[in-house]
């Protein structure tokens, strides 16, 4: 752990894809330990705020602000679709110095698919192999783009205690789902509540 | 961190250990082999204009790995990750630089010793075919990834960019098999003059294309 505490807050936070702003006025702080729930109808800016955080886009206007390394989980894995699961995983967890790789891979159920090809796993299977990924980073802070979508019941449980865990631990959790998750003392937002008044029922 | 990506992109890129890397190399040699068909065994026509083959068939090489260069790995949210840890798009590029030549140059000099028996190019010719290709293929190999990164977010992006390549490429060809036409060393000079401005300039220029890529 960073001698800093962790943080991530935003700030007037407004951005926009293409021509349409998505939402404006957007302020929100997490504290060391935080979880924060962004739920949204597809297409409100879930996804383009969890860019904005995670610094992958440039918001339109407002600030970004934080202390400490962030991990992403996004629909896109990162992981090589030719290789095997066990040596595509290998590779970051090489780049991010994780030491418990079989735990990591035992946590997520993930040791008998060790030897298949990436490209064969199911969107689950994916999904639960960039929680990996990002498991394996031991970042203080987590973005988590639709962390739940693709899992079977007993996986996105899972999810729910990863996020418990991480918290427990001082982390900080930034999730973007429609769907809920069990972790207590997590607040939560909608963006819809931050979108332009007259862009609300758009022709 | 520069050493580990490195080493993925070369098992990526690499012939014979990526997905379909050979087909460069192949590609080339069966235009070197297709040409003495095309116009006949005159062994004096063939080694006047095999060399001037040779590039070609190394431009239009150049090419075909453009697609998976840069595209797939946007798509995989691979760089968005190795940005998230810190690392510059620049850095990014310069490393896939370095493996796409490695994966391409190289095995393409080794190629032309088959492709110049069969063109019957040999001595002076051929020691200034070699050389012009060393000095040629980085800057090919730079042109080709500003190129794919360029077009990596366009829906036509392989159909494009081998077109676009052609025209950057004329100052290599025109020095390269121009060197051969003259029998003379200043011309491979330019050539590598050339690849290492092309060289120096390719990470930056791709390193802003992927940079803008991920802003829509």
């Amino acid at each position: 752990m960073p001698a800093n505490p962790p943080s991530l807050s935003a700030h007037d936070l407004a951005c926009r894809r293409g021509d349409r702003l998505l939402f404006r006025r957007l302020s929100f702080a997490l504290a060391p330990g935080a979880a924060c729930h962004v739920t949204g109808a597809n297409g409100a800016g879930k996804t383009t705020l969890i860019r904005a955080a995670a610094g992958l886009t440039t918001p339109y206007a407002g600030e970004v602000r934080r202390t400490g390394a962030l991990a992403l989980l996004d629909e896109r894995s990162g992981l090589d679709p030719d290789l095997p699961l066990g040596r595509a995983l290998a590779f970051w967890f090489g780049l991010d110095g994780a030491g418990k790789a079989d735990t990591i891979m035992a946590r997520l159920r993930l040791e008998a698919l060790a030897e298949v090809p990436v490209r064969y796993l199911s969107t689950g299977q994916k999904k639960r192999a960039a929680l990996a990924r990002v498991l394996g980073q031991a970042a203080p802070i987590w973005l988590l783009d639709e962390p739940l979508s693709g899992l079977d019941t007993a996986s996105q449980g899972l999810v729910s205690e990863l996020v418990r865990e991480h918290c427990a631990q001082q982390g900080i959790a930034l999730i973007a789902s429609h769907q809920p998750l069990d972790v207590p003392g997590m607040t939560s937002f909608a963006i819809e509540d931050f979108a332009p008044a007259q862009q609300e029922h758009e022709a | 961190m520069i050493a580990a990506l490195l080493r993925r992109d070369l098992a990526q890129f690499f012939p014979f250990t990526g997905s379909g890397a050979a087909l460069p190399v192949v590609f080339f040699v069966a235009v070197a082999m297709l040409f003495p068909f095309a116009v006949g065994p005159d062994v004096n026509l063939l080694a006047r204009t095999g060399g001037g083959v040779v590039w070609i068939a190394a431009l239009l090489a150049a090419i075909l790995p453009l697609e998976k260069l840069v595209a797939r790995d946007i798509e995989l949210g691979f760089f968005d990750q190795l940005k998230l840890r810190g690392m510059a798009e620049e850095a990014m590029m310069a490393v896939r630089l370095v493996a796409h030549w490695l994966s391409f140059g190289p095995p393409l000099v080794l190629a032309t010793f088959p492709a110049a028996a069969l063109l019957k190019i040999e001595g002076e010719t051929f020691q200034i075919l070699v050389l012009g290709l060393i000095a040629g293929t980085p800057g090919l190999a730079a042109i080709g990834l500003m190129i794919a990164a360029l077009t990596a977010s366009l829906r036509a992006g392989a159909a494009l960019s081998g077109l676009l390549l052609i025209p950057l490429a004329l100052p290599i060809l025109i020095f390269g098999a121009g060197a051969l036409a003259r029998q003379d060393h200043i011309s491979l000079g330019f050539v590598a003059a050339i690849s290492l401005a092309l060289a120096a300039l390719a990470p930056f220029a791709a390193g802003a294309a992927i940079r803008a890529a991920r802003e829509n």
